[in-house]
């Protein structure tokens, strides 16, 4: 269980959830309200004030590279440094690369000639590869088209369904609908 | 014997700048003042230099020779913070340039003046500061180089080092390929350098040694002796100061820490 007890970012929004596995929590708001900001400071990545843990275990017990193995976080804008998508992906990634409509051919395409939706759908993959724990997803569908979406999330309803927790920051009501158990509104503060 | 020179004979040399401020003018560059003002100070600068090295060859003492040296790392310290567009702070950067030009300056030209080049006394001005100057001026360039890439690689590359820290990749991991460029960037001009020497440039030291009457072999001698120095030094400190930057734009959680880089 991914527990987050007044998690305070530099925006001044304090936030506390707990997140069964195999749960989704969505993270809703209007533009400026810190949503981005939550999942960067579950992942350690920005400095925030609050108590994080997983399965019992406090953020700051693991050193960051640990805990960001285990709560992995995916930023909506992809970046990649690999010259094509296989290069990085395990055995695991190859097969929800296909899954997610990437098949052998995209993998190895230079990754500058992929479209924002295959990269998008490239970077969730590279996410997931190494089975983390707890995904912090930011608008992981926003750049794709409804067939290319419900591929995503029939993989995450997959990945839930094998015990992966998922914090899931969108503007889509319906898949917030769809896909979260519980939901966290932000307000801009 | 080379001719002594006197002061008129180096005012007319300094006519040679009227070319400059003539194109200057003509081509509306505006150089001239700066340039003015350069060859002045470089002018001033000179002499101050010359009358402090006579007294320094005069007292002849290791401890000021050491303390000569000091500060001139100091200088060349606080030069490499001046060839920054952005710094992680000013006083962070100039106490690490000094620190990395004295360190790598001390460990590189000190040994050599014992073990290598043996003066009596060893710590000699008249042999260590010309060494130390050089290696120190050169090093500078490249540590120099080496900060600014990895300032200017962390910002232009950020969203990716994150992408790679946010897979759970250690802070060195992340930034391994912006160390490298910053290193190669520091290094290169050293290396070119030694690559045109000898068939492009006759370089200054050797210059000063064949106008001072030496053998053409001693001086190419000489020179290979300091550009081993200066590459050894400016290894040193080039990968030095990639790393501390490295460690500057990160913290201990292996966060990016981009809002220590600042511009001026």
């Amino acid at each position: 269980m991914l527990i987050v007890e007044t998690l305070g970012t530099v925006i001044g929004t304090e936030v506390s959830f707990a997140l069964p596995d195999g749960r989704c929590q969505a993270v809703r708001g209007p533009s400026g309200s810190g949503k981005t900001r939550v999942l960067r400071a579950i992942a350690d990545l920005d400095t925030a004030t609050g108590r994080v843990s997983l399965d019992g275990t406090l953020r700051e017990d693991l050193t960051a590279p640990e805990w960001r193995r285990r709560v992995r976080y995916v930023a909506a804008e992809t970046s990649f440094w690999s010259p094509c998508l296989r290069d990085d992906l395990t055995s695991l990634g190859v097969g929800l690369a296909a899954r997610l409509g990437l098949g052998a051919e995209l993998l190895d395409q230079p990754v500058d000639r992929l479209s924002t939706g295959q990269r998008q759908r490239g970077a969730l993959v590279r996410a997931m590869c190494d089975a983390p724990r707890v995904l912090l997803l930011d608008e992981p569908t926003a750049t794709l088209d409804t067939v290319a979406a419900s591929r995503v999330e029939e993989v995450l309803r997959a990945y839930m369904a094998q015990g992966g927790s998922i914090v899931l920051v969108t503007h889509d009501d319906d898949q917030a609908a769809r896909l979260a158990d519980q939901t966290l509104e932000l307000s801009v503060p | 014997m080379t001719p002594v020179l006197e002061t008129w004979q180096v005012a007319l040399g300094a006519l040679v700048l009227l070319i400059n401020s003539v194109f200057s003018v003509a081509l509306s560059l505006g150089i001239a003042r700066t340039l003015a003002i350069s060859a002045l100070r470089m002018v001033l600068q000179l002499m101050l230099m010359a009358l402090a090295l006579r007294w320094l060859f005069a007292v002849n003492s290791p401890a000021v020779t050491l303390m000569a040296m000091t500060l001139m790392g100091c200088f060349a310290g606080y030069e490499v913070l001046l060839r920054q567009d952005r710094t992680a702070g000013r006083w962070w950067t100039g106490l690490l340039g000094t620190g990395i030009m004295l360190a790598s300056g001390y460990v590189v030209v000190l040994p050599a003046l014992a073990l290598v080049l043996q003066a009596d006394p060893w710590l000699s001005p008249r042999v260590a500061l010309p060494m130390f100057g050089m290696v120190a001026g050169s090093a500078l360039t490249g540590v120099a180089l080496a900060l600014r890439t990895m300032s200017d690689r962390v910002r232009r590359d950020a969203r990716s080092i994150e992408a790679r820290l946010a897979l759970g990749q250690t802070r060195t991991q992340a930034l391994a390929p912006v160390l490298r460029d910053a290193v190669r960037s520091g290094m290169l001009p050293t290396i070119a350098n030694m690559a045109s020497i000898g068939v492009v440039t006759i370089p200054g030291m050797m210059t000063g040694q064949l106008l001072a009457d030496a053998d053409p072999m001693q001086a190419a001698r000489y020179q290979m002796l300091v550009m081993f120095l200066i590459a050894g030094a400016t290894g040193l400190g080039v990968v030095a100061a990639a790393y501390a930057m490295l460690f500057r734009l990160t913290d201990d959680r292996h966060r990016l820490r981009l809002e220590r880089l600042s511009d001026g």
